[in-house]
């Protein structure tokens, strides 16, 4: 629900400009205003180069370049006194290319790729981590204890592992030449094995290798075997690469069975002859599969109509039910006959002030058949969340619990904005009280609040919290356990895209396109609607 | 004074917006601000849950000390594996992370963690179950350190014999709800949607099977057990403890509800893990722990075990420091003593559990309760079964026709299995 509470849009009289002031007053609120500002750029230099770090890290040199060139842009537009129109346009701009258009550009991108668990990274990611994860230790193969050292300066010097022979005790020396022994006279090795010092090497203390953990972990000492690494900083083991990369197939290459799996670019995975696919895979483009998926999918199309039908229900129930409660209360404390009616008003919109989360929890606790609060309380033994009528009944009764307390602090801010005298004119020609309300003050304040019914609207149309956090869905039908009777699209939508296997990323991003357009059209026909209501009554 | 507000207003608007597109510039919003330069000693980041990363202070602490560099623990309260993944990708992650073992199939096939290399000393150190459960593929993905599943807890004052079978317990049940010594038979949580945790012992004892296993022991996501006949005679068996039958098994206890009765002494029997023990002692419930009863004449009842592991992130920043802490230093006593004191789950180090288990009889109950237990598969394809088998499990406590409901189960599993 909209936090923002605004009053109506009419009668607001423009503010008339304040009077010049003396010139001394002026003169300091530039002086401050100046300071002000050079504080407020630096701010912005300062912030823009703590922002640059990361992307010179990572080289995003498109991302450095576009930060260089708005920073840039705005020392320039706030440094100089021209373009006065731009300093007002350009905040605001900045913010719909950030918080509006980047997202949504994003998710639509996504939607065509098919980014999901297992599809996350690029290729070259993918190929690492299918040769990392083939590397296994050489059965039988010798434990050692390590010490890592350099013939040179600890922090650039080439390394070198000294590695005991756990079992005989041999020290040797390994570097990427292979490994040749030391004799005993040139090293001393404490208990555990390890070498504590060698002549003619700098060993490396913990801090100093940690430093240089990526050369570490990278360096293997080549043996018949295959290769001596090391795991951790105290302990190497000999170990062999089962599956490697090559560019000329472009394929994985099993060391031992000699399957190939072979890079299929239109999945984002390496594929064997025989359909077998390797788990880690890449991100690619799929074009419009996922849209596709969502139109031809039977378990999935036939549900998404059905469970349009009652999202949009859901979404008028919520929102008129609630429009129509709360403004019955605003209606009922806006005569002046009532006493305390401030009280009343704090005790209104007390549930307002509760988060929604927290409530819809224990408001789902309170829908429980043998220990909830409603059953209990009443004598019923209503299973609430297990029949499809009264599972519907239940979301939008707490929805409307959770949601009138707003109508009616909008409902009564409209009310007082309009002016007694058009009811007491109606009264004097003659009106009932009823017709008085229903042709002078609701059309009134339905010009005044209809955008905010609309974007109510289109808040719970989408409203997650409602239906996650209390039925998830339930109940189910027995033959299919994707897609519940109080399901909205976005509950749907998460349950396809994040409850099954794994995340999907881009299948989740289509829907939310779909999402999008399905609201967008709703809400630009009300509106367009509310333009012609506004033209008949002004 | 508007004016000059207004004048703030906007400059700080200004700066903000500036702030919000220095990264909505790049490709990726919100990287991380800690990539500085390294610090001169090197630095190691472990992630925790709230409770682990308390106790893991010290240690990392101590670890940090004997090797000069600085360790900081973490504590992600929520979504850990998620947050994990996706920082492992933005190259923002940690070096070491600590979660379930039934993450690995998933971290593997996102390249967000490597194997470690035991030697056959540590290996031996370790429970035999424990070791088994973190090996996929052939390959030890992780250190464990404490493993727990599930056993049937009773109130030894309303019930004091531990029941052979699950019908003696439904007997002695009704017995007590008719004498208004209780108002549930059995606190097992199902809930509105179901949860196929809790539910896997009786299903096992009934003889259904959620993958069946390859040649070498892994998983076979290939042969899918939901939905083959052994399944649905199961869920029959099943349907019978349901509302429409026993009660036994209904779907008004739930998660939040289920350990809260049996503390309050609405229920004899309570299905749960180590972790409910605390509530159960704070109640002063005089309790026992033992095996979740299978069915009469059926095959003993198999809880799952879950195994709580240390991870190498793939992507860590240190590799060779998080390889030292999690091989080589986690596999020693200490850490895993003070882990058990933050939360009493069995050491999965025998060394560990050996020193413990003297003062805390109800571990190796639990761990005798978990002597059959399989462990929760790790492979990808098991993110599939949850949500469809609670779903069925729940229609079918509800009464509905179980081999219309594990039909339509098997056929979502297997329509999301790639």
């Amino acid at each position: 629900m909209s936090t923002q509470v605004r009053g109506p849009a009419r009668g607001r009289a423009p503010h008339p400009s304040p009077p010049p002031g003396p010139r001394h007053s002026e003169r300091s609120t530039s002086a401050t205003g100046l300071l002000v500002k050079a504080v407020m750029l630096g701010l912005t230099i300062g912030i823009a180069i703590f922002a640059a770090f990361p992307l010179i890290e990572n080289g995003h040199w498109l991302g450095l370049t576009v930060l260089a060139a708005t920073t840039a842009g705005l020392c320039y537009l706030y440094g100089t006194r021209r373009h006065i129109p731009a300093k007002y346009l350009v905040p605001g701009t900045l913010f719909l290319i950030v918080f509006q258009l980047f997202p949504v550009l994003y998710t639509v991108s996504t939607a065509f790729t098919n980014f999901s668990d297992g599809h996350r990274g690029d290729k070259q990611d993918a190929i690492v981590a299918i040769q990392t994860a083939s590397v296994t230790q050489v059965p039988g193969s010798t434990q050692y204890a390590l010490t890592v050292a350099t013939t040179g300066d600890p922090a650039t010097g080439p390394l070198t592992f000294l590695v005991t022979d756990l079992k005989t005790k041999v020290v040797s020396a390994g570097d990427a030449k292979g490994l040749r022994p030391l004799p005993g006279s040139r090293v001393t090795v404490n208990t555990a094995g390890r070498v504590t010092a060698a002549s003619g090497y700098t060993l490396l203390n913990g801090a100093q290798a940690s430093v240089r953990s990526k050369e570490i972990t990278a360096f293997a000492v080549p043996t018949a075997g295959g290769a001596i690494r090391s795991q951790g900083l105290s302990r190497a083991y000999e170990g062999r690469a089962g599956r490697a990369y090559e560019t000329a197939c472009d394929c994985i290459r099993d060391n031992k069975s000699g399957k190939t799996w072979a890079a299929d670019e239109t999945v984002g995975a390496f594929v064997a002859s025989d359909g077998e696919r390797l788990a880690q895979g890449w991100k690619v483009g799929v074009g419009f599969d996922n849209f596709t998926r969502l139109l031809t999918d039977s378990d999935i199309s036939g549900p998404f109509l059905r469970t349009l039908v009652w999202n949009l229900a859901f979404a008028l129930l919520s929102t008129g039910g609630t429009f129509v409660l709360g403004l019955l209360c605003a209606l009922a404390l806006h005569s002046p006959r009532v006493s305390g009616r401030s009280w009343y008003r704090i005790l209104l919109v007390l549930p307002y002030a509760m988060p929604s989360f927290a409530m819809l929890l224990v408001w789902r606790d309170m829908f429980n058949t043998d220990f909830g609060l409603i059953n209990n309380l009443f004598g019923l033994d209503v299973d609430w969340f297990g029949g499809v009528a009264s599972a519907r009944i239940a979301v939008i009764l707490v929805q409307l619990w959770l949601g009138y307390p707003y109508m009616f602090l909008v409902a009564t801010g409209a009310l007082q904005a309009i002016p007694r005298e058009l009811t007491e004119a109606s009264s004097i020609d003659g009106a009932t009280p009823f017709a008085a309300f229903r042709r002078v003050t609701l059309p009134l304040l339905l010009v005044a609040l209809t955008p905010l019914l609309i974007s109510s609207f289109a808040f719970n149309f989408n409203n997650f919290n409602a239906v996650y956090l209390t039925t998830d869905g339930a109940p189910f039908p027995v033959d299919n356990p994707m897609n519940g009777a109080t399901d909205l699209l976005i509950t749907y939508t998460y349950r396809l895209a994040f409850g099954g296997s794994g995340a999907q990323y881009g299948f989740a991003a289509a829907v939310s396109v779909f999402i999008f357009i399905i609201v967008a059209v709703l809400s630009t026909i009300s509106f367009r609607r509310t333009r012609k209501q506004e033209e008949v009554y002004s | 004074m508007r004016i000059r507000t207004a004048g703030v207003v906007a400059t700080l608007t200004l700066a903000l917006a500036a702030a919000g597109c220095g990264t909505g510039g790049s490709d990726k919003p919100g990287t991380s601000q800690s990539a500085g330069p390294a610090a001169a000693g090197g630095k190691l980041v472990i992630w925790a849950d709230d409770k682990r990363a308390a106790a893991l202070k010290p240690f990392a602490n101590k670890f940090g000390q004997e090797n000069g560099v600085t360790v900081q623990v973490q504590a992600i309260s929520k979504d850990q594996q998620t947050a994990f993944v996706t920082a492992s990708q933005q190259g923002s992650g940690p070096d070491v992370t600590v979660g379930a073992h039934d993450w690995i199939g998933n971290l593997v096939q996102n390249g967000a963690i490597d194997p470690v290399q035991l030697t056959a000393e540590q290996k031996s150190g370790l429970a035999q179950n424990a070791l088994k459960a973190v090996t996929f593929n052939g390959q030890v993905y992780g250190v464990p350190y404490a493993t727990e599943n599930l056993a049937l807890i009773r109130n030894t004052d309303l019930a004091p014999d531990a029941p052979k079978t699950i019908e003696d317990l439904v007997a002695t049940g009704k017995k007590l709800k008719s004498q208004k010594k209780v108002a549930e038979i059995l606190c097992l949580q199902v809930g509105q949607n179901g949860d196929a945790y809790h539910l896997y012992p009786l299903y096992t004892s009934a003889g259904g099977y959620l993958f069946g296993t390859t040649a070498s022991g892994d998983y076979d996501p290939k042969d899918l057990g939901v939905g083959k006949p052994e399944s649905i005679a199961a869920f029959t068996k099943i349907s019978k403890l349901g509302e429409k039958g026993d009660g036994a098994l209904k779907r008004s206890i739930t998660t939040e509800n289920s350990i809260a009765t049996f503390t309050a002494r609405k229920c004899a029997y309570l299905v749960s893990g180590p972790w409910a023990i605390t509530d159960a002692k704070k109640a002063n419930v005089h309790y026992d722990v033992s095996a979740v009863p299978g069915f009469a004449g059926a095959k003993p009842a198999q809880p799952f075990l879950g195994v709580q592991t240390f991870y190498v992130a793939a992507k860590g920043k240190n590799k060779a420091l998080a390889q030292e802490f999690v091989t080589n230093y986690v596999t020693t006593g200490e850490l895993a003593v003070a882990l058990y004191q933050a939360e009493p789950r069995p050491p999965a180090l025998t060394a560990a559990l050996d020193q413990v288990k003297g003062s805390d009889p109800d571990l190796e109950k639990f761990i005798d309760a978990g002597a059959n237990a399989v462990p929760l598969p790790a492979i990808p394809e098991m993110a599939t079964i949850w949500d469809p088998f609670g779903k069925a499990e729940s229609a079918v406590v509800g009464g509905a026709d179980p081999k219309t409901a594990v039909t339509a189960a098997a056929k979502t599993i297997s329509g999301q299995i790639k």
